[in-house]
């Protein structure tokens, strides 16, 4: 696959262990042409911080499946200014959440703490990807980073 | 008698080591004080004249020698982020056998580069951004050494990408610099064998002489590598073993110096079971740490500081008090030798917690984390609780009586399970002081010099 120069740095955030989507998170990005930092499982918030800065990626995308998402995304976006990862592409995805719940309720939470893209359970790769595209301005050359609360 | 002759030019000692190359044994070991303002040279013959009043006159077959005399290799080094490319950078140096002064991260400032003028390291290791990366960093910086016209090395070992424009830059300032592949050429995949080469060149063709060695340099066919180094590669041979010979297998050692304390480990250390985690990133095989504040005399107060003098007065078996007066007084005479019974416990004490603290610090740990999916464990560096083999060299071990009680010191701890230090090890101690001779041996014939070192390290 032809590589279209976008970086992402992908991982599981918090304390969470589950190892196999985000392989095939890993998988799917970098087949649809993205250089691709896979941190694996349990992933801090500084650890995505310091592979952005040091791979100067453009997107972040964090995968929890445990429902502790909302504890454990809350502040990336205060820390990810002070790191000087100005206007990076924040994506959240997975059971980010306790139980279920309205998602768009969901979805404005995590706007609010200052993700561009939250996706809920179920999502596919290629519906992520799609997004990714949109948002780095691949395919229309638009650069809006998504809806914000 | 014929005899290779193995040198050690130290800061405060020259040491010698001739070795029988057929029957692959010590003819006879010397040693003689150095000073910097004296000729390195004078040192080198006094302790040549010792050596052949042992085992008179020697024809010397070659001889080849280390080197840490003048404040050893000096480096600076820089990265990006602390625990990424900079710790890389680290890593880098450390194993190439240099004293690393000061680590920097991201952009250097005015007072960095104020620091640096005044620091005058003998290299520069400048790293930042994976390949493809972060570029920003690496060129500030650059620019940076370029306006204060940086007048030793410089080694380039970050971003790829960045090469070019930093070849420009150095280029046209005048300065001397080599680059290198990316010592983290992608995120968490360490890479400083290319670094460390680089680093070996340059001591090889630039350090020696500054540093005022050349002279004997006619004499003796070749400096070969800084001291740490030698002793690294004496470690990395004594555990890998070579193609005629086997190794001991995985191993920890230990220096415990005047100033600092050196740990070397020989062993990938990586999790022992399925449900641990690693973080961070990954060390490499042969690994060395230094400890700038634990050493016996001039960073003796490290060790209280480190442990607590109530820990260090407990294992001397003498009052806190008496231990803090009598470690006043010995920061105070760095050239003090234990003469009385006190100073001897007071020194074993110190020595085995200097081991302790050290060998603690170069260890990994590991963490106990609860998840929804039960328990599981995340492990930082690594893992040698395995590790069954640890070596003790330097003055401060030599001239103990109790070696086998302050090496356990070191040990797993079940009150401090977390550390993941050795659990069950044997003592063996280079009692003739030979490693970074063999270290040097090992440059060209590493058989020879693991079967000398398998001879005479011995167990306690």
């Amino acid at each position: 696959m032809e590589k279209n120069g976008k970086k992402l740095v992908i991982g599981v955030i918090g304390a969470d262990v589950h190892a196999v989507g985000i392989r095939i998170l890993d998988f799917a990005f970098n087949e649809a042409g993205f250089e691709v930092t896979n941190l694996g499982v349990m992933v801090s918030q500084e650890e995505f911080i310091a592979a952005a800065v040091e791979t100067a990626a453009d997107a972040i995308v964090v995968s929890s499946l445990y429902g502790h998402g909302e504890l454990d995304c809350r502040g990336l976006r205060a820390k990810c200014d002070e790191a000087g990862l100005d206007n990076i592409l924040l994506f959240v995805g997975g059971n980010i959440v306790v139980g279920k719940q309205n998602f768009e309720n969901v979805e404005k939470r995590f706007h609010a703490m200052g993700f561009n893209r939250v996706f809920p359970p179920g999502t596919t790769p290629e519906e992520t990807i799609k997004w990714l595209k949109h948002d780095l301005g691949l395919e229309d050359g638009s650069q809006d980073h998504g809806a914000k609360a | 008698m014929k005899a290779l002759l193995l040198s050690d030019f130290g800061s405060t000692f020259t040491k010698l080591c001739a070795v029988d190359p057929e029957h692959a044994e010590i003819l006879g070991t010397a040693a003689a004080f150095t000073t910097i303002q004296t000729d390195i040279f004078e040192g080198f013959q006094q302790a040549l004249g010792k050596l052949e009043s042992q085992i008179g006159p020697i024809e010397i077959i070659t001889h080849k020698a280390c080197s840490s005399a003048a404040g050893g290799l000096r480096m600076l080094v820089s990265g990006l982020m602390p625990e990424l490319t900079a710790e890389a950078a680290k890593m880098a140096a450390l194993g190439a056998g240099a004293k690393v002064i000061k680590v920097f991260d991201h952009e250097l400032t005015d007072e960095d580069l104020d620091l640096i003028s005044e620091l005058k390291p003998d290299i520069f290791l400048l790293t930042g951004g994976t390949d493809g990366g972060n570029q920003a960093c690496i060129l500030e910086n650059a620019q940076a050494l370029a306006d204060i016209r940086f007048n030793q090395p410089i080694i380039v070992a970050g971003n790829r990408s960045a090469n070019r424009k930093i070849r420009k830059i150095f280029t046209e300032a005048g300065l001397d610099f080599h680059i290198v592949a990316n010592v983290m050429p992608r995120l968490g995949e360490l890479n400083i064998a290319e670094a460390q080469e680089a680093i070996r060149q340059v001591f090889l063709a630039k350090i020696v002489e500054a540093k005022g060695l050349s002279r004997i340099e006619g004499m003796i066919h070749n400096i070969l590598l800084p001291t740490p180094a030698a002793m690294l590669a004496a470690m990395k041979v004594l555990a890998q073993g070579t193609e005629e010979e086997a190794g001991l297998g995985d191993l920890i050692a230990v220096d415990p110096g005047g100033a600092t304390t050196d740990v070397y480990s020989m062993a990938y250390g990586l999790p022992e079971d399925m449900t641990t985690v690693m973080k961070g990133l990954p060390e490499p095989y042969a690994k060395r740490t230094v400890e700038g504040d634990i050493g016996m005399r001039y960073s003796l107060h490290g060790i209280l500081e480190a442990k607590g003098l109530n820990l260090v007065a407990e294992r001397a078996q003498l009052a806190p008090d008496k231990v803090q007066a009598l470690c006043d007084d010995l920061a105070q005479h760095t050239d003090r030798v234990p003469a009385t019974e006190e100073l001897r416990q007071l020194d074993d004490a110190l020595v085995g917690t200097a081991i302790d603290v050290a060998v603690g610090r170069h260890c990994g740990s590991i963490e106990e984390v609860y998840t929804p999916m039960g328990r599981a464990f995340a492990q930082t560096g690594k893992d040698l609780r395995s590790v069954d083999i640890l070596v003790l060299t330097g003055g401060a071990v030599i001239h103990s009586h109790e070696l086998k009680k302050l090496a356990s010191y070191a040990a797993w701890d079940p009150a401090n399970p977390t550390s993941l230090r050795p659990k069950d090890f044997k003592v063996l101690l280079d009692q003739k002081y030979i490693l970074s001779a063999m270290g040097v041996l090992c440059q060209d014939d590493p058989s020879l010099a693991l079967r000398i070192m398998k001879k005479e390290l011995v167990e306690q």
